[in-house]
């Protein structure tokens, strides 16, 4: 299909298509999103629940509102998030294999979620993952404080580390001894808590609350309009970061901001979603597989959509009828996605060159 | 209008080197004072190791200089931006620059980003010197083609249309001829030269090619470790005999001559050759490097007649008086070989 539109539109036209394809396909999501679930919901039902229609079966209208459509905004957002922190990171490390998780941030999340989950537990003696809706709160301000601790450190140090694949590597060791660590509060704690700790890490879409919703969609709109503003550093850095500064470009300041940026929609969505695997990785390689181009103007706002689409899909797979309750979302992201990478990679025609 | 030719390098006394954070300053060179001047087209030669690279990343400001100082269109480096540096110097680096997805259009558009706002967006002016500059490097035709599908001689042409877009009167190229097949290389060299003509650009390059930089540039720069630069007019640096004291090692030998490097025999046979022209010349090659010296003296040992009138042929006499007429070089050697294996059993 590819070559077939190549052959009649050019590349301007072949992106506005991609880009109202995307669009589209995003919206339909969403909208399936709210009508499919345990309970199928028709549309006109969904579209009077969001007006605000009381007279309307009220567990209906209780589904759409305080279940289906949080969890469909927070699965737009993290897709979106998560895709654009990708990008960044696979251009800004010059490496197909970076992803928003690359510099440690998640791994720091998880610190402080097992910090929290495991160690206050033993503490208190209460399994927080009995607490319900404290637990679940302070569950993330625990993932969002470990996040920002590791990203201050990496901040810190992308001062001092003239060499981006220094920084990599640094990053890629943080996560190593957050691990450990982790490992270490597991092997100690009650099977109640690391039951709770190994369900965070799968990953949800379906445990904001319309007050969490007040922090998360703030913050990942912030990072998502900041990104728009980092193309032109973006575009140059893709040629390494002597060109960069030779073309007049701060690098530091430019590194600070990429870094800031992905680390902020990193740091937020896992703290609220979970570490959620691969989107960051696959959406971009999925969007320049399509868009094939190396341009972040087209890019940004291409993986913000293709991000959507993929995050929006996985939840609707993951709640599907038949999967007693829902599936972890890292699951479904991961199953699906592998293999779509997979089969975009061999049919590109890049394959002598990886590259970026 | 004294002031016609601008220099746009000029150092003082400068040092260059590395700042070790334990060893302290590894100083490579010192008390360089160069100048570059608009429309010259200048090559840093000198072996590996010797700091041709340490000396352009100091020259364009990616390394700091140790001491001393370096002035761009007049400018002192350390007291410019980074954006104003951008628009008075463009670099071409030895890396391959391999990004998926991105078109020479793309990557020559790049240079235009010291004068793009803050989108990146390309105004018409921007769209015309792009074309303009992928025109002059010779590459029209591949604006779409991408840079991971083209040979790197062609991805070098395009990373010089971008340098060339950036419009700066100074452009620095290090090693672009590194990964290049032989025809290439003049071909890159040739199209600078030309652009520092042309354009009246001035351009610095470093390079291996020894030969290739004597015939073109207009200045040639030499580093060797140890050593003090010097710099000049390619000729007045072979009559110095410069290049000699610069690269001549064991078994390698610069010939003043031809400005070449020969592999230095043991020329202890002498051999009579008798001819004119280029087969003269070549035969004269062929047997040096069989360790025959060539001797216009008549004496009584080989003598090789070379016809190059209508069919070539050679002759070649023994010491014994025997003639034999033979058609290829080669069938020469093997020839001479035979004679005087069996000369030295009689």
């Amino acid at each position: 299909m590819q070559q077939f539109l190549e052959k009649y539109l050019s590349g301007r036209q072949l992106t506005v298509f991609w880009l109202s394809g995307l669009a589209v396909l995003s919206l339909t999501l969403f909208v399936l999103n709210l009508i499919l679930g345990s309970v199928n919901i028709p549309f006109w039902s969904v579209i009077q629940a969001l007006a605000g229609d009381l007279q309307m079966d009220d567990s209906w209208r209780l589904i759409v509102l305080k279940s289906r459509l949080p969890q469909a905004i927070t699965a737009i957002l993290a897709g979106a998030g998560l895709a654009v922190g990708g990008l960044q990171m696979q251009t800004l490390f010059r490496n197909p294999l970076a992803g928003p998780s690359i510099l440690g941030i998640s791994s720091g999340a998880g610190l402080g979620v097992a910090l929290v989950l495991l160690v206050a537990g033993k503490i208190g003696g209460v399994a927080l993952s009995h607490l319900g809706f404290t637990g679940h709160l302070s569950v993330a301000l625990a993932a969002f404080a470990g996040a920002s601790l590791v990203l201050t450190m990496v901040l810190f140090l992308s001062r001092h580390l003239k060499d981006n694949a220094m920084l990599l590597i640094v990053g890629i060791m943080v996560g190593y001894a957050a691990s450990a660590l982790v490992g270490i509060l597991k092997f100690y704690s009650m099977k109640e808590d690391v039951h709770a700790y190994v369900i965070w890490g799968l990953g949800s879409f379906s445990t904001v609350s319309w007050s969490q919703m007040s922090v998360l969609f703030p913050v990942v709109t912030l990072g998502l309009f900041g990104s728009f503003f980092l193309v032109k550093p973006l575009n140059v850095m893709l040629l390494g970061e002597q060109y960069a500064g030779n073309l007049g470009i701060n690098i530091s300041l430019s590194r600070l901001l990429i870094i800031l940026c992905t680390g902020l929609l990193t740091a937020t969505i896992t703290a609220f979603c979970g570490p959620i695997a691969f989107l960051g990785l696959a959406v971009p390689h999925l969007t320049k597989g399509l868009f094939r181009t190396s341009d972040h103007k087209v890019l940004i706002p291409a993986v913000i959509l293709a991000g959507i689409a993929v995050a929006l899909f996985s939840n609707l797979i993951a709640r599907l009828p038949g999967f007693d309750g829902a599936l972890p979302i890292n699951a479904v992201t991961s199953m699906i996605g592998a293999p779509v990478v997979i089969w975009v990679i061999l049919k590109g025609k890049n394959l002598r060159t990886p590259g970026v | 209008m004294q002031e016609e030719k601008k220099s746009l390098i000029e150092t003082r006394d400068l040092s260059i080197g590395y700042h070790h954070p334990r060893h302290g300053q590894k100083v490579l060179h010192s008390n360089i004072c160069v100048k570059l001047e608009a429309g010259e087209f200048a090559c840093v030669l000198g072996p590996n190791g010797s700091g041709k690279s340490t000396l352009l990343q100091t020259l364009c400001g990616f390394l700091p200089r140790l001491s001393g100082e370096v002035c761009i269109a007049g400018k002192q480096i350390d007291k410019v931006s980074n954006r104003q540096l951008s628009l008075l110097a463009s670099v071409v680096l030895t890396e391959r620059v391999t990004v998926s997805n991105m078109t020479v259009f793309d990557l020559v558009s790049l240079g235009r980003t010291p004068y793009t706002g803050f989108f990146g967006r390309l105004k018409s002016r921007d769209l015309e010197l792009v074309t303009e500059a992928i025109q002059s490097v010779g590459l029209e035709g591949f604006e779409e083609r991408l840079i991971t599908n083209m040979s790197d001689g062609e991805r070098q042409k395009a990373m010089i249309a971008k340098a060339l877009v950036q419009e700066t009167p100074l452009i620095v190229l290090d090693e672009p001829t590194a990964f290049l097949d032989l025809p290439s290389r003049i071909e890159i060299m040739h199209l600078l030269r030309k652009l520092a003509h042309q354009h009246n650009k001035a351009i610095l390059l470093s390079t291996h090619d020894l030969d290739l930089a004597l015939q073109m540039a207009d200045k040639v720069w030499l580093l060797a470790e140890g050593r003090k630069m010097e710099t000049g007019t390619p000729e007045d640096l072979v009559l110095t005999n410069e290049f000699r004291r610069f690269f001549e090692r064991e078994g390698i030998l610069f010939d003043n001559d031809t400005g070449q490097f020969t592999v230095e025999k043991q020329k202890v046979k002498t051999i009579r050759i008798v001819g004119k022209g280029i087969e003269y010349k070549w035969v004269s090659r062929a047997l040096a490097r069989r360790g025959f010296a060539a001797s216009d003296e008549p004496f009584s040992g080989f003598q090789v007649e070379v016809k190059s009138d209508g069919k070539r042929e050679y002759l070649l006499t023994g010491p014994d008086g025997k003639i034999q007429k033979l058609r290829t070089i080669e069938d020469l050697l093997t020839q001479l070989e035979h004679e005087e294996a069996t000369l030295l059993t009689e």
